[in-house]
């Protein structure tokens, strides 16, 4: 067998096919980075819309809280084949990558939401009770006292679903979207060995997966240490 | 009118039982009030209601003249503009340092200058014995300490009227003493305070009136000599033998 990679591998490492896996890990950067970072922004507004001592109004509420539980429990698969089928009922022209990076902000946000929220009711009421009878407005009261505290419960979590959206991006190669998992379908199917398509693909998913376990930890422990609790 | 007035107050807990019930109290400017009472008659609810964190089912509190809406944004703000209160558990930012607990809300609420603000804040901390501690986070605090920084920064605020819940019931007893001393020079000041505590010689001494308060309803308000001395209900003869025992 390791003769047979060996004999394969220059072939397999040639110009074109990395041209080929850079292109796809590309896609799965972009992916899982601007749908992360959207996906949070997003859940992080719909969990302060949902906070009653916030901005939380009913209809806002019960919508916001309505959908967080609803694409929580939803297999990212079902929830990618909804987008590809509400883009196409709708008439929009949308890429697969568009469906693939809209299905990712989706689930990040209901699962940013939760987290979010989690980490607000982690802050005890009387930190509140104090910013509020000293005019501190929603807002201040949020960035000011209740953010600081709360990153300390909100950041493992959050970058623990970060790890695990980029691992869902390979979930979109189903509907054909050409990120990694796909790349290594193809190759896979233009003859070579499913062992070096996909141990490839493997090391490039560690590649991403581990700086950004790293990143969070760092932030963690820089956040953490300024936000004693 | 007297300076704070406060007419039939009711107030309860979501939906449930009343906590206050028709509570009537008049402040005069520089006046000290102390507000006694068992523990659960409702004193730390006044208070709370007063800055705006619980909305009265009923009654009215006028300060200086302008009634306090307490549903209406504006009017809420310039009421808190002017109440500071000291909370039983101190309720100190547990992500700052003393210094900017102390100097935070006049910075960023009252948008006064930061480098006036702090040398104030600083004057304030050490006049409350804890000039080394300014760098300090509240959880590096003891008890007594957290409760000196929650005092300095209710005064930073530079309030009409101060609330204080219970300030020196945390407190080491070789600390009460100096905590006291800061409150009396505030009196004589002329700061106007409501003070809730179990400090009975104290209150005698600094409060012009006290209120009973007993199952959320004032029984019997008066001269603090009075009270002790010659109090008319029952209720309150049974709370002063009961507390002067111990
Ligand atoms: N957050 C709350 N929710 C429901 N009931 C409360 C709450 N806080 C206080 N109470 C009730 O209100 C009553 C008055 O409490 P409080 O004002 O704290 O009394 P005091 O300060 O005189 O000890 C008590 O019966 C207490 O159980
Ligand atoms: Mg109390």
């Amino acid at each position: 067998m390791w003769d047979q990679i060996l004999e394969d591998a220059p072939r397999f490492f040639g110009p074109w096919n990395l041209l080929f896996l850079g292109e796809a890990l590309v896609n799965t950067l972009l992916l899982s980075y601007i749908g992360a970072a959207l996906g949070f922004m997003i859940g992080f507004g719909l969990a302060i819309g949902r906070h009653p001592r916030l901005y939380g109004i009913l209809p806002v509420r019960l919508a916001a809280t309505a959908y967080v539980e609803v694409f929580r429990r939803i297999p990212f698969l079902v929830k990618l084949m909804c987008v590809f089928f509400a883009f196409q009922l709708s008439g929009t022209q949308a890429t697969l990558f568009t469906v693939a990076l809209v299905t990712v902000v989706l689930s990040a946000a209901a699962f940013a939401a939760e987290i979010a929220r989690a980490g607000i009711e982690a802050v005890p009421a009387p930190q509140w009770d104090a910013a509020e009878a000293m005019n501190f407005s929603r807002w201040r009261v949020l960035t000011r006292v209740v953010a600081p505290q709360s990153w300390r419960v909100v950041l493992p979590p959050l970058f623990g679903y970060a790890v695990g959206f980029i691992k869902s991006t390979s979930i979109a190669s189903q509907i054909g979207v050409m990120e990694l998992t796909y790349a290594a379908k193809i190759l896979n199917t233009r003859g070579f060995s499913a062992l070096l398509c996909f141990g490839t693909i493997l090391v490039l998913y560690f590649l991403i997966c581990w700086p950004t376990k790293r990143i969070g930890e760092r932030l963690e422990a820089r956040l953490g240490r300024r936000a004693k609790a | 009118m007297a300076f704070l007035s406060i007419h039939g107050l009711t107030v309860s807990y979501g939906g449930k039982a009343d906590v206050l019930r028709d509570v009537s109290l008049e402040v005069e400017r520089g006046e000290v009030i102390g507000l006694i009472g068992p523990s659960g008659s409702g004193k730390s609810t006044i208070l709370r209601t007063l800055v705006g964190l619980l909305k009265p089912r009923a009654g009215t509190v006028t300060l200086d003249g302008t009634k306090v809406d307490y549903g209406s944004r504006g009017s809420l703000r310039a009421a808190r503009d002017r109440f500071a209160i000291v909370f039983q558990q101190y309720n100190l930012f547990q992500n700052m340092t003393a210094l900017r607990n102390v100097a935070i809300a006049p910075t960023l609420v009252k948008k006064r200058g930061r480098a006036t603000v702090e040398e104030e804040a600083r004057a304030l901390l050490a006049r409350v014995g804890l000039a080394e501690k300014v760098n300090a986070y509240p959880d590096e605090l003891s008890g007594g300490q957290q409760q000196r920084v929650a005092i300095a920064r209710a005064l930073a605020l530079k309030p009409d009227i101060l609330l204080l819940d219970e300030i020196t019931a945390a407190l080491d007893p070789e600390l009460v003493g100096e905590v006291l001393d800061t409150i009396r020079a505030l009196q004589k000041d002329g700061m106007t305070m409501l003070i809730v505590s179990h400090e009975m010689a104290f209150i005698r001494e600094v409060a012009s009136r006290v209120a009973f308060l007993d199952q959320g309803s004032v029984v019997e308000t008066g001269p603090p000599a009075e009270m002790f001395d010659r109090p008319n209900s029952p209720r309150l003869k049974e709370f002063t033998s009961r507390i002067l025992r111990h």
